[in-house]
């Protein structure tokens, strides 16, 4: 992270990343990712949000991502829950799954628990993490034209895809997706017409 | 390295999870668990993950399920400990969740770091809502498996497998060993 100006607008790009990849199923972690998710797309089908199991996010678009390998998979989380869960990032690497993107917004904030610098505010670098673990050319989108390149990458299906946004620490007003995780998972389940159980 | 050489009771585990349909195995290694992931690299038709932590394995199962897979968790008594709090994931959304615990920490244990974990490995996964079975005898270990395995993938529980260290036998520690 660096540079303090100019930082993109979470919402806006959540909105044009979402727009540019159409039928990709989505994975949000928990926290602002999923309300800016939300506010994107309230109706759209074929998004799981977590509302907890901090640095889960990953992981469970992995087994998505193989256990659905023909379509895209969208992991929008945050530089916390990231973090958390790094170790997810070797475990990707590894299985290299060509139709999983991961989307960290990075603010270098705990967002949810009042701000507080995380490490990315504090010398770590996401991308460089990512590209140690072996990921190849992560994508890192400072301003709007970042969003089509992402979007080329993503619909090129030569993931595994890691990209860092910088975005601004702003407070947004929070939209609400579901807490009922039943729910939510049976109507995943059932956008991909799998039953409910 | 031969899967011949492996314990039977090791075989009736690949076995029950071939024959529950399972088709991702997660898994951080231990020696108990080793010809299933052997077993699991070898087949084509499963896909084998290696995780640097437990809990990811929390994510992936979830995640597989989601997309109309079953998956199941290979770990050690210690790395239950590492997915306490994911596996709320688990039971806020009622997912399926198959584990396999290779047990430590107790019969003939020769490493007094493995106490306290495995002392407290069955009672952290129920206090957690995970269902327990256990296993001691070689006996026993296809069906209780199999049994694990319907009640995960047919009535949706959340259930763990311990197999008890004296299954597995005294691991040989010697300073020069490697």
């Amino acid at each position: 992270m660096s540079g303090t100006s100019a930082r993109l607008d979470r919402r806006h790009l959540v909105a044009a990343v979402l727009a540019a990849a159409p039928h990709a199923l989505v994975i949000t972690g928990l926290g602002s990712p999923s309300y800016d998710v939300y506010a994107a797309a309230p109706d759209r089908p074929g998004i799981f949000y977590l509302w907890g199991a901090m640095g889960g996010a990953v992981p469970t678009g992995l087994g998505l991502a193989l256990a659905q390998p023909h379509k895209q998979v969208i992991v929008i989380t945050g530089d916390g829950e990231m973090l958390m869960g790094i170790g997810s990032l070797g475990t990707v690497a590894v299985q290299r799954p060509a139709n999983l993107t991961i989307l960290v917004l990075d603010n270098g904030h705990y967002g949810e628990t009042g701000m507080q610098q995380s490490h990315s505010s504090l010398g770590a670098d996401l991308a460089q993490i990512a590209a140690g673990f072996g990921f190849s050319a992560p994508v890192r989108i400072t301003d709007e034209s970042g969003v089509d390149d992402l979007a080329k990458r993503i619909a090129s299906r030569s993931g595994p895809v890691f990209a860092q946004a910088i975005i601004a620490t702003g407070e947004l007003p929070r939209a609400m997706p579901s807490r009922d995780g039943v729910g939510l998972k049976n109507a995943f389940r059932a956008h991909l017409g799998l039953p409910s159980s | 390295m031969s899967t011949m050489q492996s314990p039977t009771w090791q075989r009736d585990i690949w076995e029950a999870l071939r024959a529950s349909r399972v088709q991702q195995v997660a898994y951080v290694p231990d020696a108990g668990h080793s010809h299933c992931i052997r077993a699991a690299i070898a087949d084509p038709e499963i896909i084998d993950i290696l995780l640097t932590s437990e809990q990811e394995g929390i994510g992936v199962v979830a995640g597989a399920w989601l997309g109309g897979q079953r998956a199941a968790l290979l770990m050690q008594s210690s790395g239950v400990g590492n997915c306490i709090n994911m596996l709320s994931l688990l039971e806020a959304c009622r997912f399926p969740f198959l584990t396999l615990v290779t047990m430590r920490g107790e019969y003939a244990e020769f490493n007094p770091w493995q106490g306290p974990m495995g002392r407290a490995t069955e009672d952290a996964l129920k206090l957690m809502g995970v269902t327990v079975l256990r296993v001691d005898r070689a006996d026993d270990v296809a069906d209780t498996v199999s049994a694990a395995a319907d009640s995960a993938y047919l009535a949706g529980e959340r259930v763990a497998v311990l197999i008890g260290q004296r299954l597995i036998g005294r691991k040989v520690w010697t300073e020069d060993a490697k």
